[in-house]
């Protein structure tokens, strides 16, 4: 299926859907958030009862600016909210209400990095304000369950033009802009629990040609991989339609992400006439100057930034930087670390993206119980030779273990490190004296038996023994007889 | 008997009756005639006595009470009430309890009145003789074989009946002035977003709008003072002071220095002899009270009856859309899939009359119909309120008959859609412009139907429309007129 060594290209544009971290749903006073048992963060508006009208919620218009200003799109000083009609049981009103003819942003861009040093920017058409639908579950037996507590819950959708070129690059995309809403504080981003999804328009061409071919919409895209290879899969299925003359039938299909295929949804979940009209019952959202103000006020610096300014002024590599900077706070940790250690950023990058993204969530180091400052002092005792890199192991298992900061480990547990050259000289010397056959060995010219040596030099000092002293004590030792 | 509003407060405030007295007089009446009017859909008479009862208890022990204390109302059935079963007359919503009160119904209730029960309506307010409610037509209690006007009929009866001191309806074409007229009484449209929709159910969102039906002009504006005022969850509710002191507007003021519009269009084609000549003798009247009467023009009005057949469709199409049977409601039994259970529970819940209208509403919302339904329709809407801007320029407010005809009928007009939708044509460009106006008693016919005048104000200037209402009922004595089966009543 793959579309490498045939002569098509793939374009892709995405509408992504990115649930805003208000307190508070988009038209009423429910609480936003997730994970409730069913239907409990509901009010007669939200359950779109006789009578009940939608108040916008500002909050969700300053998340909406805030984007929109990071994305550098054009502020629109009026838009207008709609109506899209559809039935459907999580639909309680029977209608969305979005933003269709005027929307509060136009235009604005992402810039991406490749990972094969390319870079590329994709233009954004838009971004709209909407409000989100309920969840339905179909269940056994044929019953479906409806839950509403995600009804009304505000989202940006932001849709990109169709400028994406393959499924890689699709998916950088949107790990830019996954970075970027999380970054503002917009969302929270879980694409697990729904706040951050994505439908694909996929369609292909020959290389070279300029007009679009037919495309195919594709939902139900749950996770970055998801994307990636159904963008992949559907490309494929173009084009072995193509190369068998056959046409592309312009459709809406559903990932499997099981079966790794897509298929067509059926006639009537599809046919919809949405009968846009504008929301009469809320009047057009004037932008005041103090609304753009508020929105720009402590944006901070995004990932792109901070990873430039990070490779600049701390030397860590391109790949480094965008590891460090893929989560905010993450990159905050790694700022703090440094700051507490100016000395060794490489070092405390090391024990960051080695050590301690293997045991602690990126989104929970700053939370976790290594704080920055304690990883800046265990990289500290290392570069002043306190620990080596052995020790500085099993103080970092210990302050895993919650027992505290570096130094009060090291002084709990004895484990620093011997410097003294007179104490490891006397421990040199009795373990030469100690395994005559041995020494025999290495003068008879097997020189690896000097790893014999270290090892049972450091298994006398406790491993506390500085290696680099013990090498050159017993290089010099060991020649003296000779 | 109940004489009207601020009589009735004066006389409870005097300590000449108590609420409880008040309102099972109301109760009395209602058991006397509703048999035959058909105006209410339901009496809620033990919770109405249980609220009297309090206000005479508190009065006893000098609380301070609200501005309509003891005073008992009735509301269509479009408001929702907590606790007591709303229908909005469709079969769809029997049996719906509604968990929480319309805000107009909270400021009543705050104001310390006593709620009787719920009004009969055309089902979701669409229509204008009453005849489309979903249980039973409503009759007119001038001549029990014509209908009252709609779609807020039940509430202009019982005024006119004496079953309350005053009434809440909507209006979203005439709802409110076009039964007022045809039933003898006062009834007043607030400009759109005086008084808040939520807990209104919604026929044409931009359109409705709830207001006072009553027996006198003074007595609509005690209501509308108490309902009036921005309320935080309706976003299209006006942050504009309220006036105040309409209640007490001083008697037999006159109407020097004030300029009214008449429309040119007013003494057209189908305006009955009855309704013109007791129009000619308002004219008369108000030229004596001082006021200078100049003829206007308002062109785009001949099209506000298909615009607003377009607007008022489409929005219903759409609001009309959660009644699924899913969440609240009335739910078919037996369906093989969704959709069954949608068409089943819709076609079996909702009448013939809202049927037509989502069907028309749909329609005109669909693609490729857009531009040339809703989309214009939208843009002649505009057309009209330049004409009212460019009219109240050189006026104060506007006269226009309120109905071309008084009642018609039962049964005359059903089979005849846009006969019906014909009595409301000066009424509506009011709703399209977002205008107050407020049909008063101007006359009767020769079969003794009762007529209604219009006054048309700019917005928010409620204040003059009923200040030029008190002075016409000042001087004239039809508002002291009542049917001969109220005064037969109790």
């Amino acid at each position: 299926m793959s579309l490498d060594d045939r002569p098509w290209e793939t374009v892709i544009g995405l509408e992504v859907h990115c649930q805003l971290a208000t307190a508070e749903k988009l038209f009423c006073g429910c609480p936003n958030r997730f994970g409730q048992p069913p239907n409990r963060d509901t009010c007669p508006i939200c359950l779109g009862m006789p009578g009940v009208l939608p108040v916008l919620n500002p909050h969700a218009v300053r998340l909406a600016l805030r984007a929109g200003h990071a994305l550098g799109c054009v502020v629109q000083p009026r838009s207008i909210f709609a109506r899209k009609h559809y039935f459907y049981p999580d639909l309680p009103k029977g209608y969305q209400i979005t933003q269709y003819e005027q929307p509060i942003l136009l235009g604005g861009a992402v810039d991406l990095e490749l990972d094969d040093g390319r870079s590329a920017r994709i233009n954004l058409t838009r971004i709209h304000i909407e409000e989100d639908a309920g969840k339905s579950s179909h269940g056994e037996g044929g019953a479906t369950l409806v839950d509403l507590n995600r009804a009304g819950v505000p989202l940006i959708e932001i849709v990109s033009e169709p400028e994406m070129r393959s499924a890689d690059e699709a998916v950088a995309y949107l790990r830019a802009l996954h970075a970027i809403v999380r970054y503002l504080g917009v969302s929270d981003g879980n694409m697990e629990e729904g706040s951050f999804r994505c439908d694909a328009n996929v369609s292909i061409r020959r290389a070279g040609e300029t007009t679009l071919g037919t495309r195919t919409e594709l939902k139900n895209l749950n996770s970055f991989r998801g994307v990636q290879r159904s963008i992949e899969y559907e490309a494929g299925r173009h084009a072995d339609l193509l190369e068998h003359g056959r046409a592309i039938v312009q459709e809406t299909r559903l990932w499997d992400d099981a079966a790794g295929r897509t298929r067509a949804m059926r006639g009537k979940e599809e046919a919809h006439d949405y009968r846009y009209f504008p929301e009469p019952d809320l009047p057009a959202l004037v932008l005041t100057a103090a609304d753009e103000v508020a929105a720009t006020v402590d944006l901070p610096e995004l990932p792109a930034a901070r990873r430039a300014r990070l490779v600049a002024v701390t030397g860590l590599s391109a790949y480094d930087a965008a590891v460090l900077t893929a989560e905010r706070a993450l990159a905050d940790y790694f700022e703090a670390a440094v700051a507490a250690h100016p000395a060794n950023p490489k070092g405390i990058s090391n024990w960051v993206t080695s050590e301690l993204l293997a045991r602690v969530p990126a989104d929970a180091v700053a939370a976790g119980p290594v704080p920055p400052v304690a990883l800046a002092r265990l990289v500290g005792l290392i570069d002043d030779g306190t620990l080596s890199g052995r020790l500085a192991k099993e103080v970092f298992e210990a302050m895993l273990a919650g027992e505290g900061d570096p130094d009060a480990i090291v002084e709990a547990r004895g484990l620093r490190q011997v410097t003294d050259s007179d104490a490891i000289e006397v421990a040199c010397r009795a373990v030469i004296a100690g395994n005559p056959a041995q020494l025999a060995q290495f003068r008879g010219g097997k020189a690896q038996v000097k790893g014999f040596f270290v090892g049972q030099v450091m298994r006398a000092t406790g491993g506390k023994a500085n290696p680099g002293q013990v090498n050159a004590l017993l290089d010099r030792l060991l020649a003296e007889g000779e | 008997m109940i004489d009207g509003l601020c009589s009735l407060r004066r006389a409870l405030d005097a300590g000449h009756l108590s609420a409880v007295e008040a309102t099972t007089a109301c109760l009395r009446s209602i058991e006397a005639t509703d048999e035959r009017l058909g105006a209410w859909l339901a009496v809620d008479a033990e919770g109405a006595l249980a609220q009297a009862a309090n206000v005479d208890r508190r009065r006893a022990a000098g609380d301070a009470l609200g501005p309509l204390a003891g005073v008992p109302l009735g509301v269509k059935d479009i408001f929702l009430t907590r606790g007591l079963t709303t229908t909005c007359a469709s079969r769809i919503l029997e049996g719906f309890v509604p968990p929480y009160d319309a805000t107009v119904i909270g400021r009543l209730r705050a104001a310390d009145a006593v709620l009787l029960g719920k009004h009969n309506m055309d089902e979701f307010a669409m229509g204008s003789s009453s005849e489309s409610s979903g249980f039973h037509p409503v009759r007119n209690p001038w001549d029990l074989d014509r209908i009252p006007g709609g779609s807020s009929g039940g509430s202009a009866v019982a005024v006119a009946a004496g079953h309350c001191a005053g009434a809440l309806g909507t209006d979203t074409g005439g709802s409110v002035r076009q039964p007022a007229a045809l039933c003898g009484v006062v009834g007043l449209k607030p400009t759109y977003g005086r008084l808040s929709r939520f807990g209104v159910i919604a026929f044409a969102s931009s359109l409705d709008q709830p207001g006072p039906l009553a027996r006198t002009v003074r007595d609509a504006a005690a209501l509308f003072e108490v309902c009036a005022g921005l309320d935080p969850f309706d976003a299209t509710s006006a942050d504009v002071p309220v006036p105040t002191g309409l209640a007490d507007l001083p008697a037999g003021a006159d109407l020097r220095g004030l300029r009214l519009g008449v429309p040119a269009e007013c003494f057209g084609e189908g305006l009955q002899p009855g309704v013109a000549s007791a129009m000619r003798a308002a004219l008369d009247v108000l030229r004596d009270l001082g006021a200078e009467l100049v003829d206007i023009e308002l062109p785009h009005t001949r099209f506000a009856v298909a615009a607003y057949y377009l607007i008022a469709t489409a929005e219903a199409s759409s609001n009309l859309a959660r009644y699924d049977g899913v969440r609240f409601g009335r739910r078919a039994g037996a369906a093989d899939d969704l959709h069954d259970l949608y068409g089943a529970t819709r076609g079996a819940g909702f009448g013939l009359e809202v049927k037509r209208r989502i069907m028309l509403g749909t329609f005109a919302l669909s693609a490729g119909y857009y531009d040339a339904y809703y989309q214009k329709a939208s843009q002649v809407r505009t057309l009209i309120s330049r004409d009212f801007d460019r009219a109240f320029e050189a006026v104060d407010a506007i006269v226009t008959p309120t109905s071309p005809t008084t009642a018609f009928r039962l049964g005359e007009r059903v089979a005849d859609p846009l006969q019906m939708y014909l009595a409301d044509i000066f009424t509506i460009a009011c709703n399209l412009a977002g205008l107050p106006g407020m049909s008063i008693p101007c006359g009767f016919d020769e079969l003794n139907l009762p007529v209604g005048l219009q006054l048309l104000g700019r917005a928010f200037d409620e204040a003059t429309v009923c200040r030029v209402g008190a002075a016409y009922e000042d001087a004239t004595d039809w508002t002291a007129r009542r049917p001969s089966l109220a005064e037969a009543s109790p």
